[in-house]
């Protein structure tokens, strides 16, 4: 995981999945997905706002953003 | 076992036609073999499924990710995805459209629950939220209570069907509230699909004989000893229920009625 100098005034902190993350200022929402190394299939929410798959690489994060990233799994 | 086939009584929601009236939960199986026998054997009309975070394996006692979605697709069965845990409409929303993007489906099985303990549906909110997701351009299956009145909130809404439970879900109770049950029946007259809390095959008969549309089944095939069997048993009692329903039962009667004819009865009058 390519975490950035958190010290760094360049940077934002986000939480991805309810953990802690620290990314480059300018990251999107496909880095932050990268970061987290998610596999598909999966769909992603920002701040409980879903997001396209097609909005991923313009989607830009700020300091504080909450992102979800989910998979299928059972279900009754 | 060689049962009557009640088709071509197909059931139809949202325009849509379907063969079973059988949907099947994916939860809480033995393994993941268990469960796709169960769907082969059963043909249900959906397959329930959900999304979660993703968990490291060690910590999941349930197949997900890449190794449930290629159970899903051998299983070549359509998927319902539920919005199972959500307790408000904005979470609903978001749920349902991030399960609409995973799973390429327009359904969805509309679930917020209003108290944790007995996981009952929050009946204030959920015509809100089917509105919200029908706007959405979502084909809405409410899982809601036996209670007439929010059944019918939820069709002013335009839900074409409703999921009512018998019982608290997980449960096996049956229902638990028949005359509510078959009071909403007969005053409704859209698709009804019993959802949660049937125990036994009887239960779902039960259900069938009093003109609902469908069951959905989880945990009483998943829990049960051996669930490809118990699976099989519940295809017949669905059957069997809907089959009763729609060749109208006898009324009871109070009076003893000798079935065997009386005329030619033999000794008659000579004791």
């Amino acid at each position: 995981m390519a975490h950035t100098d958190p010290s760094s005034n360049m940077t934002i902190d986000v939480l991805i999945n309810a953990h802690p993350y620290t990314l480059a200022a300018s990251s999107t929402l496909e880095m932050a997905i990268k970061a987290y190394g998610i596999h598909p299939p999966f769909a992603a929410a920002l701040n409980m706002n879903f997001v396209p798959k097609a909005h991923y690489a313009t989607t830009r994060l700020q300091n504080a953003d909450q992102i979800e990233l989910i998979t299928p799994i059972t279900g009754g | 076992m060689n049962t009557p086939d009640p088709l071509p009584d197909t059931m139809v929601l949202y325009g849509e036609h379907f063969d079973s009236r059988m949907m099947l939960g994916t939860s809480r199986y033995p393994s993941p073999e268990v469960l796709l026998a169960c769907v082969k054997a059963t043909r249900p009309a959906f397959l329930t499924v959900s999304l979660r975070r993703q968990m490291p394996h060690q910590l999941s006692t349930e197949p997900q990710g890449n190794s449930f979605w290629a159970l899903l697709k051998d299983a070549k069965t359509p998927l319902l995805p539920n919005t199972a845990g959500c307790h408000s409409v904005s979470e609903v929303v978001a749920t349902a459209q991030m399960a609409r993007e995973v799973f390429e489906t327009d359904w969805i099985k509309l679930e917020i629950i209003g108290d944790d303990y007995t996981l009952q549906p929050d009946t204030l909110q959920l015509p809100q939220a089917a509105k919200a997701l029908i706007d959405l351009g979502f084909k809405v299956l409410p899982y809601c209570t036996e209670d007439l009145v929010l059944c019918q909130k939820l069709l002013d809404v335009g839900c074409q069907a409703v999921m009512p439970w018998a019982a608290p879900i997980g449960t096996g109770k049956g229902p638990i509230n028949p005359y509510a049950m078959q009071s909403l029946r007969d005053r409704l007259k859209v698709p009804m699909i019993v959802d949660a809390g049937l125990g036994v095959p009887s239960h779902a008969c039960q259900v069938m004989e009093w003109g609902f549309d469908a069951v959905l089944l989880n945990t009483a095939v998943a829990l049960a000893q051996n669930p490809l069997d118990m699976a099989k048993a519940f295809a017949h009692a669905v059957n069997a229920g809907r089959l009763a329903f729609k060749s109208g039962a006898m009324q009871p009667q109070d009076k003893a009625q000798a079935s065997t004819p009386l005329m030619g009865k033999p000794f008659w009058h000579q004791s």
